[in-house]
């Protein structure tokens, strides 16, 4: 039985993090006139239009509005991706800050999750509700607050009022799947570069891997069974053209400032230095174009309202995250089934 | 023509003339990366098992196989013994071209006995199968352990996680293709 409760624990704490930091909670439309044309994503047609395979475009057009901190959770579509960690239809969390980097959005992900991991250690352990979880973040050290004092301040600079079982981070989360294993949130996180992992687990430098066509099998086969099982993992500094919307590094135009999480061996996340160019993002989404349309798709059109506004964009750093992956991680679930009120299969 | 899109656990395909059973299959597609589709393959015949990884616009070709719904009688050792229901003719399976069919099939149960060039390789079964518990340790109320399922065993032998409230001598849905614990079944 998927755990609802635990499902809405996970969003609700995602809401409070970001509320209480000063982001804009927005929502775009979920059906556009033109996805970012992305050569390995199928977008779902909805009458001449399309559902939205992410809210990038359209958050970044905020961006360039002027809001500085925004975030939305919303709906995204993806034909064809249907596994043990993929449905068509799936929730995902998108969260941007200007004037800031792909670093900016690493703390954030740890802030992040360890806010939600306390919160769910909080409600397991005042909250009869809770039972019937499998597997819950354990409060490692239970600081004992019958005094009434002013409350325990936790990594996160957050007090806990008085009264309220308070909770000494860090937390862990147990390994999906592998009973006794624990990952510790605690800091620092492991950070790993793209060429360094592929130098440790497999015979390719990661440039080699991509002219070959190789890299997102040796990644998936060779790399992601070794990431984020003692702790969380950042993979960082992806090959230039693994990463169509992102800047390139300064100093380094071989390689773009992009970052996957992995927790369990699991990808939650995906973020990185927004590029603002529109002249160098335009012929990219052309390259691009070419591509889909050379495996025999037809391209959507080019956004060209989101090239317009691109003008206007500051510099900035944004991330998506898959929500019902956090809820699968929080809960210790290894199948998104697990998570979800209902699959396709069961509508 | 099967393409990736109807890769799946149990799917036969022909590889090289033989036929081939996924008996597992992952889809992968790393951060904006390309689908990859993740299969354990079993030769029907030989029962050699190797992994390979497929991509979008491969296609494979259906296995040349023949169905006949048969009736399961007996098994003797390491011998499994099916009949047809209108012919009476009986023919015996090996149990390691069975796999993990071997732990839902009962007596008297209907399944599909594949044939390969008139050669029995194995069955289909049903997806859902109903089996008695006839083990299971009693729940305590007011388990603190916090675990949301216990260990069982059925009438052939087979153990599987279920929810706690499952007791001896009852009947369970199992489903064939995962070999996890479906329902309670009220007779």
């Amino acid at each position: 039985m998927p755990d609802l409760w635990g499902r809405a624990r996970v969003i609700q704490a995602v809401r409070r993090f970001f509320d209480q930091r000063g982001f804009l909670e927005v929502e775009t439309p979920l059906r556009i006139p033109a996805p970012a044309p992305e050569p390995h994503l199928l977008p779902q047609p909805a009458g001449r239009w399309f559902l939205q395979t992410s809210p990038e475009l359209c958050m970044k057009r905020l961006l360039a509005r002027g809001h500085a901190r925004i975030y939305q959770l919303c709906k995204c579509f993806r034909r064809a991706e249907r596994g043990r960690r993929h449905v068509p239809e799936f929730t995902m969390l998108e969260w941007y800050r200007a004037g800031a980097d792909y670093l900016a959005l690493m703390d954030d992900s740890e802030q992040l999750l360890s806010a939600v991991a306390t919160e769910l250690a909080l409600a397991a352990a005042g909250d009869d509700q809770a039972r019937g979880l499998a597997s819950r973040p354990k409060v490692v050290a239970l600081a004992d607050d019958a005094a009434g004092g002013a409350g325990v301040t936790d990594l996160l600079g957050a007090t806990e009022p008085a009264g309220r079982p308070a909770v000494a981070v860090p937390v862990t989360l147990p390994v999906p799947g592998k009973p006794g294993r624990q990952i510790s949130l605690a800091l620092p996180w492991e950070r790993l570069s793209v060429a360094e992992a592929f130098r440790r687990y497999t015979d390719l430098e990661a440039d080699e891997a991509v002219r070959l066509e190789l890299f997102d099998q040796l990644l998936v086969e060779k790399i992601e069974p070794h990431l984020g099982f003692t702790r969380p993992t950042f993979l960082y500094d992806y090959p230039a053209p693994l990463a169509a919307l992102a800047r390139r590094k300064p100093g380094r135009p071989e390689l773009a400032e992009r970052f996957e999480l992995y927790v369990a061996g699991l990808e939650l996340a995906n973020g990185f230095s927004e590029l603002i160019d529109p002249v160098e993002q335009r012929r990219r989404f052309q390259a691009d174009r070419r591509q889909i349309r050379a495996a025999g798709h037809k391209p959507p059109p080019m956004p060209e309202p989101f090239l317009a506004e691109l003008n206007a964009m500051p510099e900035a750093a944004g991330i998506a995250l898959g929500v019902d992956r956090l809820v699968m991680i929080m809960l210790g679930r290894e199948r998104i089934d697990e998570v979800l009120a209902f699959t396709p299969e069961i509508l | 023509m099967y393409t990736t899109s109807d890769l799946r656990k149990g799917l036969k395909i022909q590889i090289d003339g033989e036929p081939y059973i996924i008996t597992d299959f992952e889809f992968s597609k790393p951060g904006k990366g390309q689908a990859l589709y993740r299969c354990r393959l079993r030769n029907m015949i030989t029962g050699n098992a190797f992994d390979r990884t497929y991509r979008s616009n491969d296609k494979f070709e259906p296995a040349a196989l023949e169905e006949r719904t048969m009736q399961f009688l007996y098994a003797q050792g390491e011998e499994y013994n099916f009949m047809d229901n209108k012919s009476f003719e009986q023919l015996t399976i090996q149990k390691d071209l069975l796999g993990d069919d071997v732990n839902f099939l009962i007596d008297n149960m209907e399944v599909d006995v594949l044939l390969f060039k008139e050669r029995a390789i194995g069955v289909t079964m049903p997806n859902f199968v109903n089996l008695t518990v006839t083990r299971a340790d009693p729940w305590v109320k007011g388990d603190t352990s916090g675990s949301d399922s216990k260990p069982v065993t059925v009438e052939t032998g087979y153990v599987l996680q279920v929810p706690p409230f499952v007791n001896e001598g009852e009947k369970i849905q199992i489903d064939t293709r995962t070999g996890q614990y479906v329902t309670r079944v009220k007779e």
